[in-house]
């Protein structure tokens, strides 16, 4: 009980709320219609430096702070916020909130909060990096820029930077329930640009998680980072035109996972469903992809890039079984839609600020490993396309159709991996293209921790992951004939 | 705590302490407002909300090196601290040469009205009855329109304000207003999505609901049916809109930024042709009630018409100090800011002008085509120019469209696209800050079954 005191102050204080005030702006938001009414305070450092022709020149620090109050009834949704986090903001933006409700004001009866609190820690840091001295920061990117630079005389510009964000957030709900979480998070990119006989190529790598500034440290993972990026933009410039058309491609492990983002996992967000505009609405139970892919999203994986131990309304997050063996089992859900559709929580509730209303978002998403080795998958190949990194991807929800653009691939030819082809962007159909999948393996392997996704405007860290898989047909959009 | 009002006075204050603690210049950059938006579905409404912003950011130099911090805080002990940690930061980056704040000689002494602001409120029930029109206008275009992702009416009014420590002062208001519907059509079980939106800095010169809805009813409907292709090479003609994309394409080329890191396929081109005689390209920050027009940029200087390609030779890149004082040019007055940022380069009003034929001429000019009225994925190598994007639109047969196509993608590189331009649509209309009639691309290679 004392500590939860403890825990509860450091809050409050940190949001210069008391007990009361909070309380005071419930009520005012949970009038009779209300169905559900909750507080988020948020407040957040963010630094970013960064270093291009050898040159550590561009540093910014970033404070922001504010609250968004949120009032629920039926489906409908009432939301307002404020940078300024005073009594008279909060009733200000419950009045606008519960407006939805159409109830008259009037002091709406809410329980006394108790404090809960996550059982969990699956982030812990001593220093967080937004407290590591500057200079230390600047010096990895320089560190960064030599080792890419020494990779390959070829490699002619470096650009390299790295983000940091602390996030302090304190959720109050109508039901009583307060559950505060601090965030942090951290990622490192390299970007490099090789030339050669005028022909120029770019090459990407990064990667981070929710760790201390150590993590990039520990086994010399800012010098991999520079040298992956390196590597990527010197193949890049012996790279052939692509091909175009229907062919097998098999897909490398890890990062490749965005496939089952955006193929799958934005069609299993509950408000979609809850619409019915997705393709896989009312699809519950029924088969959409090989007896051999099991699909999970886990929020719960420690010190990943898209892990939380509450989601942004405060539900604890969890591991959620999307496909077992080819059948489709479940959504991702927020409280509203949980509500409406009458389905399980599963903590996947989130927002990119306080300035923006929670909805069903995913965590970290991949597919369990199989058992062929990936030797055997790309043996398996007489023609096809090996794509082993990827640039972003996007999906239309509503007729299943997606996109994701390979940067480093190769063609196969007879079982063996061959030439380096240019980008190409693949297409493929959602609902359709993991019955396709025929082999998966053993290997599987999360992203390095880059990824960030983007729905109505909002942007969220997420993770993705993948074994080796081989798929029998996907649309390759190159520009050979 | 008290939030101090964003005037001359706070400005000047932030700049004088700036010195006092050893800054040898310094920017401030405000923007407050506010921002409303409302979101009805099938009728009933789904989302209200509602919201006050306001953020300060400081930029100072010591000599060649600089930093920036932000804040949300507007009180005294933050903006002490705001001032404090920027110092701090611009200490620990190294010298940079080209750093600095523009010659004080070539800052605006002046500038027009531009007409960017209304300084009308709509109140929410009136943003609910016109996004509610808007989608059932939509919904009413045919009787297969029987599901929507909704319909949204969202309005923005605030307050620029800029200070450097050459003694530059500037404020501006600007407003925008939008409604945007987005109905969902079904045939045997497959469900088909498209969109249509109004958005400019008048809520009077607005389109009215019903001529959004009709517009986003039609362009969802005729998208039911859809079906591969086979792979092929043939022209592509891109609507207005997707136009639009490919100009934006051209117009991160022709930033001072990528330009001089190298990631662009246009580096050393300046002088160059780059696309045949008919394509000339504009950016004009001063275009009355546009949405990418201000009367100053992101660092003070007055924003201009820059005549970027003319007649298809590349005429000029879009710069801000920094990267002209890198590629050794001038400013062409496009600073964009963000606050607390430092000054990137950013287009205003970037068009592509109109030429003289109808789009229906244009379209009867394919036998054999791809019509593109969406486009999906980042499949673009700035570097190379590669370009590879997943396809939505029509398949032209005989210079009609014949039916709607889907699952394909359209590659080939923008060096050569802007090349094979062979004619250009009258139907250019601004609605956003990148605008482009109909295009006609000679060949590109369309990947389907």
């Amino acid at each position: 009980m004392a500590e939860s005191r403890q825990f509860e102050k450091f809050y409050l204080e940190r949001f210069g709320v008391t007990d009361r005030e909070l309380l005071a702006a419930m009520g005012r938001v949970k009038v009779r219609d209300v169905d559900y009414a909750d507080l988020y305070f948020e407040h957040t450092v963010n630094e970013s430096i960064s270093m291009e022709e050898s040159l550590v020149k561009r540093a910014a620090k970033s404070i922001s702070q504010g609250v968004g109050v949120r009032a629920t009834a039926g489906e409908k949704t009432g939301y307002a916020y404020s940078d300024e986090i005073t009594l008279r903001q909060l009733e200000q933006a419950a009045d606008t909130a519960r407006y939805i409700a159409r109830s008259p004001a009037g002091a709406g009866s809410v329980p006394a909060i108790r404090v809960g609190r996550p059982g969990r820690d699956l982030y812990p840091v001593s220093v967080p990096a937004t407290e590591v001295a500057t200079p230390e920061k600047v010096a990895l990117l320089e560190r960064i820029d030599k080792v890419a630079r020494a990779y390959d005389p070829r490699i002619k510009n470096v650009m390299a930077s790295f983000t940091t964000e602390y996030k302090i957030v304190l959720i109050a709900n109508a039901e009583g329930e307060l559950v505060g979480d601090v965030q942090p998070l951290s990622r490192l990119q390299v970007t490099c640009i090789a030339e050669e006989s005028g022909q120029r190529q770019a090459g990407s790598f990064g990667g981070g998680g929710r760790g201390e500034f150590t993590f990039f440290l520990e086994d010399n993972r800012w010098e991999r980072y520079a040298k992956e990026a390196a590597r990527q933009a010197v193949l890049n410039l012996k790279a052939v035109d692509a091909p175009a058309g229907p062919m097998v491609v098999v897909l490398g492990s890890g990062w490749p996972g965005i496939l089952l983002h955006e193929a799958i996992g934005h069609g299993l967000e509950a408000d979609f469903n809850r619409k019915k505009t997705s393709a896989f609405t009312d699809r519950l139970g029924q088969v959409v992809a090989s007896g051999l892919c099991t699909i999970v999203d886990d929020g719960t994986l420690p010190f990943r890039r898209g892990s939380l131990n509450v989601d942004d309304e405060g539900t604890p997050t969890s591991r959620t079984v999307l496909i077992e063996k080819g059948i489709l089992k479940g959504y991702m859900t927020d409280k509203l839609n949980a509500r409406l559709l009458g389905i399980p929580l599963t903590g996947n509730g989130r927002r990119e600020s306080f300035q923006c209303i929670p909805m069903p978002r995913m965590t970290n998403t991949f597919m369990l490993p199989g058992e062929s080795t990936p030797e055997e998958i790309i043996r398996s190949v007489k023609r096809g396309l090996y794509a082993v990194y990827f640039g972003g991807g996007q999906v239309d929800i509503t007729n299943g159709k997606f996109v994701f653009s390979a940067s480093e691939a190769y063609l196969i030819e007879d079982g063996r991996v061959t030439t380096p082809v240019k980008g190409a962007t693949l297409i493929g159909s959602g609902p359709e293209i993991l019955k396709k999948v025929s082999m998966v393996g053993n290997d599987l392997k999360l992203d390095e921790g880059i990824g960030t996704c983007g729905k109505d405007g909002q942007s969220v860290p997420v993770g993705v992951g993948l074994p080796t898989i081989r798929v029998d047909e996907i649309t390759v959009g190159g520009t050979q004939t | 705590m008290t939030s101090l009002p964003i005037d001359q006075n706070l400005t000047s204050e932030l700049l004088a302490e700036a010195r006092r603690k050893g800054a040898t210049a310094a920017e401030v950059l405000a923007l407050e407002g506010d921002a409303a938006e409302v979101q009805v579905r099938l009728s009933a409404v789904d989302k209200l909300s509602k919201a006050q912003e306001k953020r300060l950011g400081l930029r100072v130099y010591f000599g060649q090196r600089s930093a920036g911090a932000s804040t949300s805080d507007l009180s005294p002990a933050s903006l002490d601290e705001l001032v404090e940690t920027t110092c701090a930061l611009a200490q620990a980056v190294v010298e940079d040469p080209y750093a600095g704040l523009p010659d004080p000689a070539v800052l605006a002494k002046e500038w027009p009205d531009l007409d960017l602001y209304d300084s009308q409120r709509v109140p929410m029930d009136r943003m609910i009855e016109l996004a509610t029109r808007a989608e059932k206008a939509a919904l009413a275009v045919d009787s297969r329109l029987t599901n929507s992702e909704g319909a949204e009416f969202s309005t923005y009014g605030g307050r620029t304000v800029f200070a450097n420590s050459h003694g530059f002062f500037g404020e501006y208001q600007s407003s925008s207003f939008s409604c945007a519907v987005a109905p969902i059509a079904v045939q045997d079980g497959l469900m088909q999505r498209d969109y249509w939106y109004a958005v400019g800095r008048k809520v009077n010169r607005l389109d009215s609901p019903e001529a959004v809805g009709q517009e986003a009813g039609r362009r969802t409907i005729r998208r039911l049916g859809a079906r591969k292709i086979a792979t092929c090479r043939v022209p592509v003609v891109f609507e207005p809109e997707i136009a639009g994309s490919f100009l934006g394409n051209l117009c991160s080329a022709v930033n001072g930024y990528t330009l001089y890191k190298g990631a662009s396929y246009l580096v050393g081109r300046l002088g160059e042709r780059i696309a045949p005689d008919w394509v000339t390209v504009y950016d004009d920050g001063r275009m009355p009630g546009g949405l990418g027009s201000k009367p100053f940029d992101g660092e003070g200087l007055p924003t201009r018409k820059n005549v970027v390609v003319e007649r298809g030779v590349l005429k000029s890149y879009l710069l801000d100090t920094y990267a002209a004082r890198k590629l050794g040019f001038a400013s062409t007055g496009n600073a964009s800011r963000s606050v607390g940022e430092p000054s990137s380069v950013g287009a205003t009003n970037f068009y592509l002008a109109p030429g003289t034929a109808t789009p229906e001429e244009i379209i009867r000019s394919v036998t054999r085509g791809l019509y593109v009225t969406e486009l999906i994925g980042f499949g673009i190598n700035m570097v190379t120019g590669d370009y590879s994007r997943g396809a939505v639109g029509f398949w032209i047969e005989n210079g009609e469209l014949a039916y709607p196509v889907e699952e394909i993608t359209i590659a080939g590189n923008l060096k050569e696209m802007w090349m094979g331009v062979e004619a250009i649509g009258n139907d250019l209309v601004f609605r956003g800050r990148l605008a482009s009639p109909t295009v006609k691309i000679a060949e590109m290679t369309v990947a389907g079954e």
